[in-house]
């Protein structure tokens, strides 16, 4: 006779559990190790070919910024001009930025590409992204209460987050948010939700004003006067390029990131049920809390495989070119286990997370 | 009137145009070096970088010496006789950039020009053991500018009656041959311009490096006095007061092995006159908990616990700054100056000095230096 398993606490009473399976406590240590051995294997392979890429990364987006900032000399090239630098933009912001500032390439000794020492091209100062993102997001992904990119204080993302009238307005604000999402990214440091709700004061804010503004006048200086103004007479056109690639840019990497932890199926936690959590608990919810975008080599590169979001929340550090080569294997470790192992297509991850902004605008089906 | 070339004076306007603040402002948040190295590396605004021009070995053996003549960018800013630089090397085959610091050997530089490092391959030492062995003309090194204070604050310009000695060991010699030349280059009619006494001790005739030159020194009436010595001969005072009987009263500049600089110390006692330079042996590790944890920032010293060294930090009341506490969002890196420390998340091991450790996920091995 065996002995009846036994489940860690209260774990995963949101997870939908006709996709996935609960793990009993020996079955998440032996998850954890998988991944742990994955991490290593792929730790001690770091080499020469981790660094040629991110540094042919960087020559072709340098190649675009350079080449669409002069493009813009040229009138009729100006749909070129734009695409070049939304390129540039969209690559530096997320093949580069996102993820040398993760520390992914910090084993290189790089100072040009070590997390402590890289700002992006990016209204929101680098320093403070890392504490939002690195720290808060990514130890407490997706933990209702904790991870404070479920609905970045201003959207309801989750059924666990009360409703209230205001939600009424959801699909607005995610708008909204797209649009200016490089402004949400920089404001979202300043917690203004918890501000309004009196759990943080304004003075706490401080510090982290005069570094905002530092860095919103250098990026609105570089492109909304100093390369236009460099174009002479052609200044209006090439404001309004600027304009347009910062918002492609946006828009691109808004639509991205949603489609990261916010499609259907995708698991929230409760801060009791990750108490004392261990480091395969901890991988069984990066797992569960994460969803991956299906897509060719492209893809992965303009979404600074973010369309490994589930791989990049399990190793956030390791070089994110090698999430597309760890995929097969992390996808079939969670076959075994039986658990979920959330992927789509852009559209449809895209239009799940469509639904979900509109359904958290309603109050919950039989009252809240 | 000074005229300039029209090359000399385009470089001179390219510069100019290359560090305004217009052009930093265009470049932000990356700056210009950014992008210029993609060009050419040894284009740069603010960075520095040298491309090696020759080089020569200057003794064989076990730990063979090598000289690197280095041109760096228009950059550097020059150096003080004695002072040492930061160099970053890409070893082959790793991607991984380490960076040392080597003593340059060449006298004091302006502005632009080349210098010199004389480097020792150690066994443990992967920069100095690469410099020597592997560097090739063309290979492009990573600078900083000069630092340190061990310099020679003499103007070699002005002859005086001051006295100075220089008592160096090993490879120690470095920057007491920087001033030496200093001296002789820019000193009056081809001599020191005062008098110098270099005391120098190598672990045998093979191993002593520069000893062209030093005969050559020694050889000319240039007020420059060599005595050099070899193998078991150790320091002593005797011999020192026997050579400058009121050493205690003289400029004296002392740099080589731990060894040598403690009986320098005893002999010279609180003499302010003595300025010295330590070169830290690598620490070897027993691979235990054992050992002392220095925490050179806070000035910290405590018995390693073996437990992580941000808990340790903690523990001795440090508040350093920290995150996710498991290894993932590098809000803790710190640089570990010497020692040996485990990843416990992997079980690697790693003794290399000045490496950006994550402390929430680093227990140290033996004796170890943090920065915090």
């Amino acid at each position: 006779m065996t002995a009846a398993p036994t489940y860690p606490e209260a774990l995963l009473e949101s997870v939908d559990l006709d996709e996935t399976r609960r793990l009993t406590a020996e079955e998440l240590e032996q998850f954890g190790a998988e991944m742990d051995a994955i991490r290593q294997r792929i730790l001690a392979d770091l080499g020469e070919a981790d660094a040629t890429y991110i540094r042919n990364v960087l020559k072709t987006q340098r190649g675009f910024e350079v080449a669409g900032r002069l493009l813009f000399y040229l009138p009729p090239a100006w749909p070129l001009a734009v695409a070049s630098l939304s390129i540039s933009k969209i690559l530096e912001n997320m093949e580069i930025g996102h993820n040398v500032m993760h520390g992914q390439y910090d084993w290189m000794g790089d100072p040009g590409l070590n997390s402590r020492m890289y700002d992006w091209d990016n209204v929101c100062p680098g320093e403070q992204w890392k504490y939002s993102h690195n720290y808060i997001h990514h130890t407490f992904t997706n933990i209702v209460g904790k991870d404070r990119d479920i609905g970045y204080g201003i959207l309801r993302m989750d059924e666990d987050q009360k409703w209230h009238p205001y939600y009424l307005g959801n699909p607005l604000y995610a708008f909204l948010l797209m649009v200016f999402f490089e402004w949400g990214v920089a404001m979202h440091d300043l917690e203004v939700e918890n501000i309004v709700q009196g759990k943080r004061k304004l003075e706490e804010n401080k510090s982290l004003h005069a570094g905002i503004m530092r860095k919103v006048k250098r990026q609105a200086l570089k492109d909304y006067v100093l390369f236009p103004a460099l174009t002479g007479p052609l200044f209006p056109l090439t404001f309004a390029g600027n304009v347009v690639a910062n918002l492609v840019r946006n828009v691109w990497a808004f639509n991205i990131i949603f489609c990261g932890h916010f499609p259907a199926g995708v698991a929230t936690f409760s801060e009791e049920e990750c108490e004392n959590e261990t480091r395969g608990h901890w991988y069984y919810r990066q797992l569960l809390g994460s969803a991956n975008i299906d897509g060719g080599r492209l893809m992965h590169l303009m979404s600074g495989n973010l369309s490994h979001q589930i791989e990049h929340h399990l190793f956030p550090d390791l070089p994110a070119r090698r999430y597309p080569e760890i995929a097969g294997e992390v996808r079939e470790i969670c076959q075994r286990y039986g658990l979920q192992y959330n992927t789509g297509p852009l559209h449809k991850q895209l239009l799940s997370v469509g639904k979900k902004i509109c359904r958290m605008a309603l109050p919950p089906r039989g009252g809240a | 009137m000074s005229t300039m070339t029209p090359v000399a004076l385009a470089g001179v306007v390219g510069r100019g145009v290359l560090r305004s603040r217009v052009v930093a402002a265009l470049t932000s948040p990356h700056g210009v070096d950014r992008y210029l190295e993609l060009i050419n590396p040894m284009w740069a605004a603010d960075e520095v970088r040298a491309r090696v021009i020759g080089v020569r070995r200057e003794t064989d053996g076990d730990a063979p010496v090598a000289t690197l003549t280095l041109q760096p960018t228009s950059t550097w800013r020059g150096h003080r006789a004695g002072q040492y630089v930061q160099v970053g090397v890409d070893l082959p085959g790793s991607a991984k950039r380490l960076t040392r610091c080597f003593t340059i050997s060449s006298a004091a530089s302006m502005p632009g020009e080349t210098i010199t490092l004389t480097v020792r391959a150690h066994d443990e030492g992967q920069v100095s053991k690469f410099l020597v062995r592997e560097a090739r003309e063309g290979q492009i090194l990573h600078l900083s500018q000069a630092q340190g204070e061990f310099t020679l604050d003499e103007s070699p310009a002005t002859p005086t009656n001051n006295h100075l000695v220089f008592i160096t060991g090993g490879s120690g010699i470095t920057p007491a041959m920087s001033m030496v030349r200093t001296l002789l280059r820019d000193g009056y009619d081809g001599t020191a311009g005062r008098r110098v006494t270099f005391l120098h001790f190598a672990r045998s005739v093979e191993d002593q490096i520069f000893a062209a030159e030093l005969a050559e020194v020694a050889e000319q009436d240039n007020g420059v006095a060599v005595h050099l010595r070899y193998g078991d001969h150790v320091f002593s005072e005797f011999e020192l007061r026997r050579l400058v009987p009121d050493f205690r009263d003289v400029d004296t500049w002392a740099c080589g092995p731990a060894g040598l600089m403690e009986l320098i110390h005893q002999a010279y006692g609180e003499s302010p006159r003595l300025r010295t330079e330590f070169f830290k042996p690598p620490r070897t590790s027993a691979g235990s908990a054992e050992g002392d944890v220095d925490f050179s920032v806070s000035g910290v010293e405590a018995a390693n616990t073996g437990e992580t060294l941000l808990e340790q930090a903690e523990a001795l009341g440090l508040k350093p700054e920290f995150g996710c506490r498991m290894g993932i969002c590098f809000s803790c890196t710190a640089r570990k100056t010497d020692g040996t420390v485990r990843n416990v998340l992997t079980g690697v091991e790693s003794s290399l000095p000045d490496e950006d450790i994550q402390i929430c996920v680093t227990a140290p091995l033996g004796d170890c230096s943090v920065d915090l």
